[in-house]
C-alpha cells in the first residue's frame, strides 16, 4: 500500500484559509481528547471497550466538513472523532465515556454509542457492519421525502466481511439512496489484517460489483480528502446515487484499549507503526499551513495549547459530572410504557 | 359488521393507516408485483406506487436495517418477513438495533417500526420453515410482540402496532390467513397488552395466543357437550406488553389453568406465563399449571410426524382432564 509523503498542493477553492485553520483545530481537539482517554480509563474512570480514533482524525474531518446542517451520519463504534468533527459538545462526549447523566446519551451509551440528534448524528453502532443496513434506509427516508441531504456511513475495513454490509450495498444501488459509504480500511480488523482477511484487498474494488461508483484515497492527508469528499458529497447529493470509497488510514493506537503494545507487537511491527506515525495528518497539516503561509509556528503552539485545554476541560466537567440517577435503568425501554421492576 | 378474512382484515389496516399517514410505506420480499406470497398485500403496488410498497432482494438483513434506518427520521416502515423463521437472518438487526437504539441513545430516537409476517407452520413445511419463537422477541427489551388470532383482532392489533412509535414483532399465522370473522369497519384500534376472554367458564382457564386459541376454543366446545367442563379461554393477544391481569382474574376463578402454544414447551413463552401464576395466584391454584405445547423436535416433514409435533385438541383435552383430576 502507497502512502506517499504529501507534497505541498493548492488550496481547493471551495476551502478558505479560514476554514482550512478550522478543520485542523478540529484534528487537533480530537487528537487530545483522544490522548485524555487512556489515562482516564486507567484511573477507572471509564470502563468497557474504548476505542480511539489517533491516527485516522483527517478521515471524519475532511468528510463531516462537507455536510450540511440537516444531512445525516452514522458511524461505528470508533465514533469519539466523528462525534467532535460533527460539532457536538467535547464535555458531553466526555461525559459519556465516563458514564455521567450530562453525556450524550444521559450516560446510557458509553463510549461505542455517542448520538447527537441534533445535529443528524445518529449514533455509533457496536456491531461491525450494523450501521450500514440503517444508513440505507436513512438514505431511502430522504428519497422518500423528497429531500437533497445525504447520509454517511463510516465503517471500518473488517465490515466489508460481514454479509449484511453487502445486503445494504446492493440496496442501496437499487434504490439509488443518497448514502456514501466511507470505508475507514486503517489495515486491521482488530488484529486481522485485511490482506489477509478479504480476498481481494483493494475494497473499492470489492464494492464496484454493487453498480455504484468507488474511488479508493490516502487518508492521512486532510487536504486529500476534503478534496475527494467534496466531489463525493456533491454527486451523491445531485444524482442522487449511493458512492463507496475506501479511505486508506491508520490507526497508531491499538484496536481498543485493551490491545497493548505487547498485544500489538502479534501482529504488527514497531516500524510499521513508526511509518505511519510519520505521515501523522496533523503534522502534514500543520507542515501546509506553514509552507503555505496560513500559520505561524506560534498559532499552531496557541491552537494546540487551546485543543488540549479544551480536551482537559471535558475531563473536568465529565469528573464533576453527577451519575444517572438509578430511575434512568427503567426508563427509555419503550417510548410509553413503564417496565416492572422485578426485585424483592 | 362486515365478515372478513384475516388476510383482508391485515390489509384493511395497512391500506387505512397508509392512507391516514403518509410516512406509512411498505418493503418485504415480494409484496408488490407478485401481490404478497400470502396475498396480503394484493393491490397495494397499484395503489399506492412502488415507493410506498417496496419489493426487496432477498435480503432480510437490509430489509430490517432499512426499515429501522427509515423510521430512525421519523418514518413508519412496515416490513414484512415472508415467514418469520427467514426473519432470524435479520435477528442482530431486530435484538441490537431495534430493539436497543431507544434505549443506548438516552431515549433520544424512537424506532417506530412494525415487522410482520406469518409465523408457526402446520402444512407440512418441516424443519426450517415452521418456527414461531415468539418467546425469542419477548425475550428482548424494547421490542414489542403481538400475536392476534381472530381477523377484528389482526385489524385492530396491526393498526395500533404502525400508530406505536417502539419497533412491533406482529406474528401472524399462515393457517390463520383464510380464517374468516366480523370486523369493525374504519377507525378500529386495539391497545395492547389486552388479553380477551374468547369464551367465558368456570372449570379451567386455557391460556393462548396466536392459531392455539382456535384450537383451545374447540377444545373448549368438545369438553363441554361431552363432559359439561367449562373452559374459559383466555386470548392474550400481545406478549409484550402482558397483559397478566386478565389471566390471573380467571385463574382465581377457575383454580386450574392450562397455557396453549405452537412454540416449543421447553422455554417457550408458556413458562413465562405459569411462573407469574405461581408467583401472583399461588394460594388460588388447585392443581399444578401445565403446558400444551410443540415437542421439543426440530418440526418433521412426515405429515402424521407433524401432527404428533404441534399442539393438538386431545392434547388440550387430555391437560385439562389432569387438571381437574
Amino acid at each position: 500500500m502507497k502512502a506517499e509523503v504529501p507534497v505541498q498542493k493548492a488550496l481547493p477553492s471551495s476551502l478558505t484559509p479560514q476554514r482550512l485553520v478550522e478543520l485542523y483545530r478540529t484534528m487537533l481537539l480530537i487528537r487530545h481528547f483522544e490522548e485524555q482517554c487512556a489515562p482516564a480509563y486507567r484511573q477507572g474512570k471509564m470502563g468497557g471497550y474504548m476505542h480511539v480514533y489517533i491516527g485516522q482524525e483527517a478521515v471524519a474531518t475532511g468528510f463531516i466538513a462537507h455536510m450540511r446542517d440537516d444531512d445525516y451520519m452514522v458511524c461505528s463504534y470508533r465514533d469519539h472523532g466523528h462525534a467532535l468533527a460533527r460539532g457536538s459538545d467535547p464535555r458531553r462526549v466526555m461525559a459519556e465515556l465516563f458514564g455521567r447523566y450530562t453525556g450524550v446519551a444521559k450516560g446510557k451509551g458509553g463510549s461505542m454509542h455517542l448520538v447527537d440528534v441534533e445535529r443528524g448524528f445518529l449514533g455509533g453502532y457496536g456491531i461491525v457492519g450494523g450501521m450500514v443496513p440503517l444508513a440505507v434506509g436513512v438514505g431511502y427516508g430522504i428519497r422518500y421525502r423528497g429531500g437533497d441531504q445525504v447520509c454517511l456511513c463510516f465503517f471500518g475495513d473488517g465490515a466489508m466481511n460481514i454479509g449484511p454490509v453487502h445486503e445494504a450495498l446492493n440496496m442501496a444501488a437499487i434504490y439509488k439512496v443518497p448514502v456514501v459509504f466511507i470505508c475507514e480500511n486503517n489495515r486491521y480488523a482488530m488484529a486481522t489484517p485485511i490482506d489477509f482477511a478479504s480476498a481481494v484487498p483493494n475494497l473499492a474494488e470489492r464494492a464496484r460489483q454493487y453498480g455504484m461508483p468507488t474511488r479508493q484515497i490516502e487518508g492521512m492527508d486532510l487536504l486529500e480528502v476534503y478534496r475527494h469528499a467534496e466531489e463525493i458529497i456533491h454527486h451523491v447529493r445531485t444524482t442522487p446515487e449511493p458512492f463507496f470509497v475506501e479511505v486508506l488510514t491508520y490507526r497508531f493506537e491499538g484496536h481498543g484499549i485493551a490491545d497493548n503494545p505487547t498485544n500489538q507487537a502479534l501482529y504488527r511491527t514497531k516500524e510499521e507503526v513508526e511509518y505511519w506515525r510519520q505521515r501523522d495528518p496533523i503534522v502534514s497539516a500543520a507542515r501546509f499551513l506553514l509552507e503555505n503561509g496560513l500559520a505561524t509556528e506560534s498559532e499552531l503552539l496557541e491552537w494546540d495549547a487551546e485543543a488540549k485545554q479544551q480536551a482537559l476541560e471535558a475531563v473536568a466537567y465529565a469528573d464533576a459530572s453527577p451519575e444517572p440517577p438509578l430511575e434512568e435503568l427503567y426508563r427509555d425501554v419503550y417510548t410509553d410504557m413503564e417496565v416492572p421492576e422485578w426485585r424483592y | 359488521m362486515a365478515v372478513l378474512t384475516y388476510r383482508e382484515a391485515l390489509r384493511q389496516a395497512l391500506t387505512e393507516e397508509m392512507e391516514r399517514d403518509p410516512n406509512v410505506f411498505l418493503l418485504g420480499e415480494e409484496i408488490g408485483r407478485y401481490q404478497g406470497t400470502f396475498r396480503v398485500t394484493e393491490g397495494l403496488l397499484q395503489r399506492f406506487g412502488e415507493m410506498r410498497v417496496v419489493d426487496t432482494p432477498i435480503s432480510e438483513s437490509g430489509i430490517a436495517g432499512m426499515a429501522i434506518g427509515a423510521a430512525m427520521i421519523g418514518l413508519r416502515p412496515v416490513a414484512e418477513f415472508m415467514t418469520f423463521s427467514f426473519a432470524l437472518i435479520a435477528a442482530d438487526q431486530l435484538v441490537n438495533h431495534a430493539a436497543k437504539i431507544l434505549y443506548m441513545f438516552g431515549g433520544q430516537m424512537a424506532v417506530p417500526v412494525v415487522f410482520r409476517g406469518p409465523a408457526g407452520g402446520g402444512a407440512q413445511l418441516s424443519a426450517q420453515h415452521s418456527h414461531s419463537l415468539e418467546s425469542w422477541y419477548a425475550h428482548i427489551p424494547g421490542l414489542k410482540v403481538v400475536t392476534p388470532a381472530t381477523p377484528a383482532d389482526a385489524k385492530g392489533l396491526l393498526k395500533t402496532a404502525i400508530r406505536d412509535d417502539n419497533p412491533v414483532i406482529f406474528m401472524e399465522h399462515a393457517k390463520l390467513y383464510s380464517t374468516r370473522g366480523e370486523v369493525p369497519e374504519g377507525d378500529y384500534t386495539i391497545p395492547f397488552g389486552q388479553a380477551e376472554i374468547k369464551r367465558p367458564g368456570r372449570d379451567v382457564t386455557l391460556i393462548a395466543y396466536s392459531q392455539p386459541v382456535l384450537l383451545a376454543l374447540h377444545a373448549a366446545e368438545r369438553l363441554a357437550e361431552t363432559e359439561g367442563i367449562e373452559c374459559e379461554v383466555v386470548d392474550l393477544r400481545s406478549l409484550q406488553p402482558l397483559d397478566m391481569e386478565t389471566v390471573l382474574r380467571s385463574v382465581r376463578k377457575t383454580h386450574r389453568a392450562v397455557v396453549v402454544h405452537e412454540d416449543h414447551r421447553n422455554v417457550g413463552f408458556g413458562a413465562e406465563v405459569v411462573a407469574r401464576i405461581q408467583e401472583f395466584a399461588f394460594d388460588d391454584l388447585d392443581a399444578p399449571v401445565l403446558r400444551v405445547a410443540s415437542a421439543d423436535v426440530p418440526i418433521p416433514y412426515a405429515r402424521n410426524l407433524e401432527r404428533a409435533a404441534f399442539p393438538s385438541e386431545e392434547d388440550i383435552i387430555r391437560a385439562v382432564k389432569r387438571v381437574l383430576a
